[in-house]
């Protein structure tokens, strides 16, 4: 043993008059570090209850509550998160997974309370010390990118490519790719109200993510008999509320319903004893327009054991959704393989047939009850001078004659007025027919009622748009038509609403053309309905008033779809042949 | 009675006495129960069970991102192996890319935490002979690192910092040089420590010579990390199966060849020195890039089925996570190998045997026996 052993310990007290390292607590805190994982905030004004935080939680420490003030709207549960400080263990990953990064944490850690019951509060809601504090654990979706992520490519022809043909411009999800995107998913069930026909969509989207398609069709049929079709062309009011759309991309439902679709040649062998008529109540239902709102209201009742019988004036059932909309985005090949399942389920279908006075009559003493979706059959008018000379056309009448199959219009030159989705079907069928062809549109390009995704499609296409032209008049000339238009300036509303546009000037343009089609818009044809029974209910804007059972008011007669104001989408069709099967069970009861 | 015919727990001649699970002088929550004669240890048996939560079963019942909260809780002292272990397993299970940044800032934080723990478990040793100045020394210069733990993870012990796929942030502004300033702050007291510990009289008398690891053992009972480098062994994981950028940096194993407690106490104060040395390496060589590979779906993740076992030196030595994936949301196994079950059960059960019974809790922090490692 060393002498310097039994010296050097006491070396030790040379600290004794050095600084401390230990702080006088309570008298002296240091606050938590910038990223300190404290106590909870919330910002409940951007919180949407889409429940993930309780999801993730591993301690079953978060429960998403009803909150007073917050009501549940489209696209926010109207739940808000409660934290249970007893069993929080602080690890943040509410945090890193919060579908619009409202949830935070502070660098508050020290907190005392007489009330245990204040332990368990709603961070946002109920009024904390710590409520403002910058400081603290917040979300970094940059980094992590847990809480939204980009959306599975879906491939798309090229524009010079798919002018040239009338193949689908989308080419389709592989399996692989499909399940990936629907796997996405949350399942917080946002979607599922803002979806008007209810679809079950976090489940459909839980089976396509586990490989099951099978019953991923079979959820699609309980509240919607033409999902290939939705598939398509759907509104997808669903994909504007999805959580994962705040700081990713939202989920591509239509993609992947139409995905599922797709895998199976039949879709009645796949439904099988799913779509069987069911057992006979002896009660008969004519639905009157074999489109999307009547073949719904028909599946359903068939399903419920009504004898249906459909009516409509085309040779094939579908509607003018499957009949205007063009191959492109539509293809005629998935009709037959949907209609199929109708008729395993029983509907019975008498094409060819027109509606009027008398036939509805008719229908209305034979049958129990009658459902009317004949949807809107006249164009608008365009309102312009000249719009009589044989050169300008109905847009949506060009569109219903499978124009795919007609003649080319290589060459030629042509005006689409409007901006709807039945202009940019019409200018991007003359494109892929071979014509030049100039869209003109009176408001701005946002201000377009189409999908943003036809827009964009459509200006890909050589399309030579003209927003902000406010037409004059169309004259005839030797070789064809002459349109005059003045350039728009957008002014204010003084009524609200979208700005209106003004001409900017006296100036006149002019755009020489061969064909003028106009596609401004449909209205309704009631003219089948007698005057005595339009009396019995009420019609607005020669729309047929209903209630939330699309019972019209007059004896046992529905109606539905484009014929009732609404949306005019398909869903929203397909929606009100739902509730109109409610109605008439209610009403047969 | 009568029907106890072992010497070593003869009633008559020995006295029966259960050592912890409540007693400071017991590495977490374990107890030994022991026989001895006079005040030499005639036979010890190590009981567990007082600290079981049942970790590897409730891994099952949950979904791979929600067990980073629940693994960092096996080790209190460092829990970034346990995230380390569970992550790389996942990694590569589902085929993961870590970003190189990833890499060496997950690389820095193992060794913060392994300077941390080797600070406290250097001190402690001496606090297990009644020196309790160098413990609570030893627990300051830890508490320093856990500053930088605070400001980079935002929390002091459980970090949940490491994911799979990378890191949960990227260092905050400034952090290098804070850490620096640590170090520095650490290295200049250091030698403090070393007279009150190290040139210690009675510390010398207590260690040197007690608690004996004969190199054979290390085999025959598969020992590790600084039991078996007290004893001549260079096994480090960091050598021998370099993970993360271990094999970028440049550093010898720490060994001694004294067998004793003394030389176990000089491992961990030269890991001190290696683990100051890895970290200014590291900040040295940090490269720029994304910190993290973007993950799936996280409540709908599943991991391909498969089977990995992943392994990394922890300051107690090789420390293995056996992960079993079916290929659902959920792991189908999880089993966490530690090296304590050796080291506390059949070693210390060994090493007691006619040993003073002053030198109990000496050995055994020696060994640095961790209980939650043995009962997951």
């Amino acid at each position: 043993m060393k002498f310097t052993d039994v010296i050097s310990p006491f070396l030790a007290w040379s600290r004794a008059v050095k600084k401390v390292d230990t702080i006088p607590y309570p008298k002296q805190q240091n606050p938590g570090a910038d990223r300190y994982r404290g106590f909870h905030i919330n910002d409940t004004e951007k919180c949407i209850g889409c429940g993930r935080c309780e999801t993730i939680c591993e301690n079953k420490a978060i429960d998403m509550v009803k909150v007073e003030g917050v009501e549940p709207t489209q696209g926010d549960s109207g739940l808000r998160p409660k934290v249970d400080y007893g069993r929080c263990c602080w690890c943040g990953l509410c945090i890193d997974v919060c579908s619009t990064g409202s949830l935070g944490l502070t660098n508050k850690y020290s907190w005392t309370t007489e009330d245990p019951g204040s332990c368990r509060y709603t961070p946002g809601v109920d009024k904390k010390s710590w409520d403002n504090e910058e400081k603290g654990f917040r979300q970094d979706n940059d980094v992590l990118g847990w809480a939204g992520s980009p959306r599975e490519e879906m491939e798309i022809e090229t524009p010079e490519k798919r002018i040239e043909n009338f193949d689908e411009v989308v080419k389709g999800y592989t399996v692989q790719q499909a399940m990936d995107e629907a796997s996405r998913c949350i399942q917080c069930g946002l979607c599922i109200s803002a979806c008007p026909a209810h679809m079950h969509i976090p489940d459909y989207l839980k089976a396509i993510a586990e490989g099951r398609f099978v019953d991923a069709v079979k959820l699609f049929y309980d509240n919607n008999p033409l999902p290939e079709m939705c598939g398509k062309v759907c509104t997808r009011e669903c994909e504007t509320v999805c959580a994962m759309g705040y700081q990713g991309e939202s989920i591509a439902i239509r993609w992947l319903k139409r995905f599922a679709c797709e895998q199976f040649e039949s879709l009645a062998d796949v439904l099988a004893l799913d779509a069987q008529p069911g057992e006979p109540n002896g009660k008969k239902v004519a639905v009157v327009g074999a489109g999307p709102s009547g073949l719904s209201a028909a599946y359903y009742l068939s399903r419920k054991g009504f004898e249906v019988h459909v009516y409509d004036r085309l040779e094939e059932g579908g509607g003018v959704a499957w009949y205007a909309i063009p191959e492109y985005r539509l293809p005629a090949k998935g009709i037959s393989r949907q209609m199929e399942v109708f008729e395993q389920a029983g509907v019975i279908f008498n094409y060819n047939k027109d509606i009027d006075s008398k036939l509805l009559t008719e229908l209305e003493g034979r049958f129990d009850a009658v459902y009317l979706a004949v949807g809107l059959q006249k164009p608008s008018d365009a309102r312009i001078e000249g719009e009589d000379i044989p050169e300008v056309k109905p847009a949506f009448d060009f569109l219903m004659k499978s124009p795919e199959k007609g003649e080319k219009l290589t060459g030629r030159k042509i005006i689409v007025i409007g901006g709807g989705n039945v202009a940019m079907d019409t200018a991007r069928t003359c494109v892929r027919l071979g014509a030049d062809v100039v869209l003109s549109y009176r408001r701005r390009i946002e201000d377009m009622p189409a999908d943003d995704e036809e827009i964009h499609e459509a200006m890909e296409e050589t399309i030579d748009f003209r927003p902000k032209t406010i037409p004059i008049r169309i004259e005839k000339t030797k070789t064809g038509i002459r349109y005059f238009y003045h350039e728009a300036v957008m002014v204010d509303n003084p009524e609200g609403g979208r700005p209106l546009p003004r001409p900017r000037d006296d100036v006149e343009h002019t755009v020489d053309a061969d064909i003028l089609f106009s596609a401004i818009g449909q209205t309704s044809d009631i003219e089948f309905i007698s005057e005595a029974m339009q009396k019995e209910m009420e019609i607005k804007w020669g729309r047929i008033i209903v209630d939330n059972h699309q019972y019209t008011g007059y004896k046992n007669l529905f109606a539905g779809g484009d014929i009732t104001p609404g949306e005019g989408d398909v869903i929203t069709a397909i929606a009100d042949g739902l509730r109109a099967v409610q109605g008439i069970i209610n009403r047969l009861k | 009675m009568g029907v106890n015919s072992d010497p070593a727990t003869d009633p008559k001649k020995t006295t029966h006495l259960f050592f912890g699970p409540q007693h400071p002088g017991v590495t977490g929550n374990m107890s030994i129960e022991m026989w001895f004669d006079g005040d030499q240890i005639t036979k010890a048996i190590t009981h567990v069970g007082y600290l079981h939560r049942g970790f590897e079963k409730l891994m099952e019942k949950r979904l791979w991102i929600q067990n980073f909260p629940l693994v960092s809780r096996i080790c209190v002292p460092e829990p970034d192996i346990n995230e380390e272990c569970y992550a790389l397993a996942i990694e590569e299970l589902a085929g993961i890319e870590v970003p190189e940044r990833a890499q060496w800032i997950r690389t820095l934080v193992l060794e913060l935490a392994r300077f941390a723990v080797n600070l406290m478990a250097f001190g402690g040793q001496a606090g297990t002979l009644g020196l309790g100045t160098g413990a609570m020394w030893g627990i300051t210069f830890r508490d320093f690192v856990l500053d930088l733990f605070e400001e980079l993870s935002g929390a002091r012990i459980y970090h949940i910092y490491i994911q799979p796929g990378g890191v949960r942030r990227d260092l905050p502004p400034g952090f290098e040089n804070r850490v620096l300033e640590v170090l520095k702050k650490i290295e200049e007291r250091l030698p403090e420590l070393d007279r009150l510990v190290l040139n210690n009289a009675v510390f010398k008398m207590r260690t040197k010579n007690v608690g004996v690891v004969k190199p054979e053992w290390i085999e025959e009972y598969g020992l590790v990390g600084p039991v078996a480098r007290g004893s001549g062994s260079v096994r480090d994981v960091r050598k021998d199966a370099p993970y993360e950028i271990y094999n970028k940096l440049d550093f010898d194993v720490v060994t001694e060849t004294g067998n004793d407690i003394f030389s176990r106490a000089m491992v961990r104060r030269r890991e001190i020195d290696l683990s100051m040395s890895l970290i200014r390496q590291i900040l040295d060589g940090m490269p720029q890039g994304p910190v993290a590979t973007k993950l799936p779906n996280l409540t709908e993740w599943r991991v391909p089925a498969g089977e990995y076992y992943s392994r990394v030196e922890s300051s107690r030595g090789e420390y293995g996570y056996y992960v079993v994936s079916d290929g659902s949301l959920k792991p189908r196994r999880v089993h966490v190998r530690g090296p304590s079950y050796v080291h506390a059960v059949p070693l210390l059960e060994r090493m007691l045997v006619g040993a003073n019974i002053a030198d109990v809790s000496n050995i055994m922090v020696s060994l640095t026996t961790c209980p939650p490692e043995i009962e997951r």
